[in-house]
């Protein structure tokens, strides 16, 4: 019991300074994650239901968990793959893995340590308990970066998000935009150079072509000790990438030859299993899938929104094919899956409770939009290479739309009764 | 149903199209074989059912103009979805309408009453609170003062605005007490009751001959007027408004609520003349909600005549009367409806047979905190720790007056109230959890899908009042359109009342709702928002509009 009365005694002091004050709110923070908090319902009914943000939030957590595992390695099997290394998925393991893990951590730790703090802050000035919501934005904004992305400019981009897009609009629960695609966008639009084109892909390598060699930092220099102890492989500084490997992603192919460009560097299967270069998270499809069904089976996700989004893709896709005027529009429709990040957005970015469409007719349209106007930008638009964080965007402004003309509707019988 | 039988022969005439587009490209290419044949096969089963779909639309939309599918019975040849794969009709139902609600949750709680009816549990003081009676004045004009002796159904106090309406003794004996509250507000008039209870005799008005006016003025004088409620609002029926309809659920869904079958045991006779009282007063029908769930109900009920029988099948809640109301007749425009209870309904036959205002009532003592669940037999208004005491586990205890969703914390020292025919008592969950939200240790009932609790449908639960984690702003997960079976888009409702747009509530079903009918939303919400607060205060707001 000492625990909870060092807490309940922090919880029941009155700090002055804002210092205090942050710090009181941290605590709660950490006091709520232990503990079950023993408020009883009071004003209403009298039991109340197991289920709460935390709980929630905590089963995307859980539904994330495996394609930031594989994200983690696919990092350093790219990295090798780039140097014509360990070519098997599974040699070189733990070189592949920590290498990944150097790269992973920081992003993850910057991302939380700048999204968590402002929430706190943000929680004190107001004086009310830290929301949840960063639990999931935090996970979901590692996993679609490019593993070398700059960490300042990640702070800048995660302040950005919670600021401007959330706690502006009154903290969780409240925002209009999905807060890990507003940090994503605010990178795009900023500093595309860093999360677009051939080069960034691929971690270790200042650019993604032949002869570029890779410098190893203290980071590694580390690994290598413990690595030479067991007697295990080691990094090598001056590895070079070898002739004829690119960075393209899928996307980039199928956009200057349509299909036959895309299977001549990749084929289907290492797409489908993720092997392939990309934003961390978004390569694996099967552990996507995996997620997907495991939030729907959960209640999490609306089943609605993530059919109706496939629907619009594929009905879309067809559209395209039958037109089939660039190489990009001949790419068969139910290949599209395959290539970047459709599956990741619409499973984990488009179903956010809060932003997307609220009553289920709304969710209908909102599901089927995303996908239309997703597979439009990734096709025609050669600015952009993936549609799908902008559909979502644009459809998250009109969500709100959307839902006004399914309560008009449901107004208009109500007056028609009369 | 006009949209959907467009899209239905859209999609067959273009399914013709397209087959007999292949259906020449075949025979050009192979000219006689099985493909062909079989191709031609299925094109004249498209054609065939392409015809026979749009005379069966033609006939549907006939119907629909002569108002002859009103009754909701299906004019097409087609069999609907819900009657394929929806649950079969019980025998029982026989030909009247049955109305099968997807949406809801049933609670299962540990604690249920056993049937045998305790006589021997005796409360000594018994009392009338104004509290109980929406819309009258806090200071109501008193009556009788401390000392006084009273008969059951002699009038206690009266309203200022409206004399009219009686306020009556549910028992006989002696005025012990008139406590008050906050700014002097009259709390509750308490009576020391004798052992026998001596009633007023009332001359019971001659059914064939007395004009509405008449039963109106009986029932006023009676006291018996107190038991009505009329909806939207809840609150105590104006004797100037002529009620639209009139509703009774002669079951309730909620967590261990009391058998309406066991409380009306042997009072065919009563009901049966309430409902012969009541279809005169509404210048509409008395329409009764039936349990279509479970066994089958008792006659009592189902051999009820001059009213409009409804069966309704579902969970909870699905014996609530609004949800009934909004399957049945409802409510529209500036309307106003009654509805009562079943215990409200034997008082008035008894009165009309006996004369007598029959304030008995059982009440289901239900829940983990007892020692033995039981129904016990007493009256209206009875002190509360008189009937539990010496039947309750702990002392950490949350005693409700009513069911766990809807009922009223309440004490020993505090009595029922005038409808009350159940009392709830749970364990206090006042403390912490480690860990309680990721892994919890005990189980607890939840609608939501991240407990395996689905799984185990007829586990029944013990669960505390604990809430489980704190409030948040509206992160939902479609919960709501889960559990309430009406066309009602709650979240958007809950948010138009907290923005105190008049039009908007009205305009999304303030009026079809009551508290009881948001409830099992507000026990699964996991944002934990009060929703029947914010609702009551959103029906106060449109009540003070008029």
């Amino acid at each position: 019991m000492g625990l909870i009365d060092f807490f309940e005694k922090i919880e029941h002091s009155e700090p002055k300074t804002t210092l205090g004050k942050v710090g009181r709110t941290a605590a709660d923070a950490v006091f709520t994650f232990l503990y079950s908090p023993k408020g009883t319902a009071n004003d209403g009914v009298h039991i109340r239901d197991g289920v709460d943000l935390k709980r929630t939030m905590f089963q995307v957590m859980i539904a994330l968990q495996l394609c930031l595992i594989f994200g983690t390695y696919n990092i350093g099997h790219q990295h090798f793959i780039a140097m014509g290394q360990y070519g098997g998925f599974l040699e070189g393991f733990h070189l592949k893995f920590f290498h990944g893990l150097i790269k992973i951590l920081p992003i993850f730790l910057v991302v939380h340590a700048v999204g968590l703090g402002i929430e706190i802050l943000f929680a004190a000035k107001k004086g009310h308990a830290v929301e949840e919501g960063f639990l999931v934005s935090g996970p979901l904004i590692t996993l679609i970066m490019p593993p070398d992305i700059s960490l300042w400019m990640l702070a800048v981009a995660v302040a950005f998000a919670v600021i401007i897009g959330k706690e502006a609009f009154g903290g969780t629960g409240m925002n209009i935009w999905n807060v890990a695609l507003l940090a994503r966008v605010f990178i795009f639009f900023a500093y595309p150079t860093t999360i677009s084109g051939d080069n960034v892909w691929v971690s270790g390598f200042e650019q993604v072509a032949a002869g570029v060699t890779t410098e190893y930092g203290w980071a590694h220099s580390l690994f290598n000790i413990l690595f030479g102890w067991i007697g295990l492989d080691t990094f090598a500084s001056g590895g070079a990438v070898v002739d004829g490997f690119t960075g393209a992603t899928p996307l980039a192919l199928a956009y200057q030859g349509g299909w036959e460009a895309v299977t001549s560097v990749y084929s289907t299967s290492q797409m489908w299993w993720g092997t392939i270069p990309g934003s961390i998270g978004e390569t694996s499809k099967p552990l996507i899938i995996f997620g997907a069904l495991f939030l729907m089976l959960r209640g999490i996700a609306s089943w609605r929104i993530i059919v109706g989004a496939l629907l619009g893709t594929f009905l879309m896709g067809m559209i395209m094919n039958a037109w089939g005027a660039t190489p990009f529009m001949t790419v068969p429709w139910y290949y599209h899956a395959w290539m970047g990040s459709m599956l990741f957005a619409i499973a984990f970015m488009a179903t956010d409770p809060v932003t997307a469409t609220a009553t289920n007719r709304g969710k209908w349209i909102y599901g089927i939009l995303i996908g239309v106007i997703g597979l439009i930008i990734r096709i025609l638009n050669p600015a952009y290479p993936e549609g799908w964080m902008l559909a979502i965007l644009f459809l998250n402004t009109f969500s709100a739309l959307i839902d006004h003309y399914v309560y008009e509707g449901n107004m208009k019988k109500r007056l028609k009764r009369a | 149903m006009r949209i959907k039988s467009s899209s239905f022969r859209l999609l067959s005439l273009s399914l013709l199209l397209l087959t007999s587009e292949v259906i020449s490209a075949q025979s050009n290419l192979t000219g006689s074989n099985v493909t062909t044949y079989l191709l031609m096969g299925l094109g004249f089963v498209i054609v065939a059912f392409a015809v026979l779909a749009m005379s069966d639309n033609l006939m549907q939309v006939e119907a629909h103009k002569m108002g002859s599918d009103a009754t909701k019975n299906n004019f097409s040849v087609f069999p609907k979805i819900s009657e394929i794969f929806g649950a079969s009709k019980p025998a029982f139902v026989g030909q009247a309408a049955l109305h099968n609600l997807k949406q809801g949750h049933d609670i299962k709680l540990v604690g249920k009453a056993e049937t045998d009816i305790h006589t021997d549990v005796r409360a000594k003081t018994f009392a009338l609170k104004p509290t109980n009676f929406r819309g009258l004045s806090p200071i109501p004009r008193m009556l009788v003062s401390v000392g006084d002796e009273v008969k059951a159904g002699q009038a206690l106090f009266e309203d200022k605005k409206d004399n009219r309406v009686k306020y009556v003794s549910p028992v006989s004996g002696e005025v012990a007490e008139i406590r008050r509250g906050q700014k002097r507000a009259i709390t509750a008039v308490i009576i020391l009751a004798d052992k026998e209870v001596n009633h007023i005799e009332f001359d019971v008005p001659d059914m064939a001959s007395a004009s509405r006016e008449d039963l109106v003025n009986f029932l006023l004088n009676s006291g018996t007027w107190t038991m009505l409620n009329q909806r939207p609002y809840d609150v105590l029926p104006d004797p100037d408004i002529i009620p639209a309809n009139i509703f009774i659920s002669t079951f309730d869904s909620s967590p261990l609520a009391p058998d309406y079958a066991v409380i009306a045991d042997g009072k065919k006779a009563s009901i049966q003349k309430a409902v012969d009282v009541l279809s005169k007063l509404t210048s509409g029908k008395v329409y009764i909600g039936l349990n279509a769930s479970g066994e089958t109900p008792s006659d009592v009920f189902t051999g009820i005549t001059g009213a409009e029988l409804n069966w309704f099948k579902g969970a909870h809640p699905a014996g609530n009367v609004g949800v009934q109301i909004h399957h049945t007749a409802p409510i529209v425009g500036m309307q106003k409806v009654w509805t009562l209870s079943v215990p409200a309904l034997i008082a008035i036959g008894d009165l009309f047979l006996t004369g007598k205002y029959n304030a008995e009532r059982i009440i289901a003592l239900t829940g983990s905190e007892f020692e033995s669940p039981s129904y016990i037999k007493t009256f209206q208004g009875a002190n509360i720790g008189d009937i539990v005491n010496g039947n309750l586990k702990g002392d950490n205890t949350r005693i409700i007056a009513g069911n766990v969703l809807t009922g009223q914390k309440t004490s020993t020292e505090s009595f029922l109230n005038i409808n009350d025919s159940h009392i709830t008592a749970i364990p206090e969950g006042n403390k912490y959890e480690l860990f309680g939200w990721m892994f919890p240790v005990t189980p607890r009932p939840s609608v939501s899908k991240t407990y395996p609790n689905f799984l185990f449908k007829n586990h029944e639960f013990e669960p505390t009042t604990n809430s489980h984690g704190e409030r948040r702003a509206f992160v939902m997960t479609g919960e709501y359109q889960k559990l309430l079976p009406m066309d009602i888009h709650l979240q958007q409702l809950m948010k138009a009342i907290l923005a105190n747009d008049y039009e908007r509530m009205e305009g999304l079903g303030i009026n079809e709702l009551s508290e009881e009918d948001v409830a099992i939303c507000e026990f699964a919400c996991t944002s934990k928002m009060p929703l029947q607060k914010i609702l009551r205060q959103g029906l106060e707001m449109m009540r003070e509009q008029g």
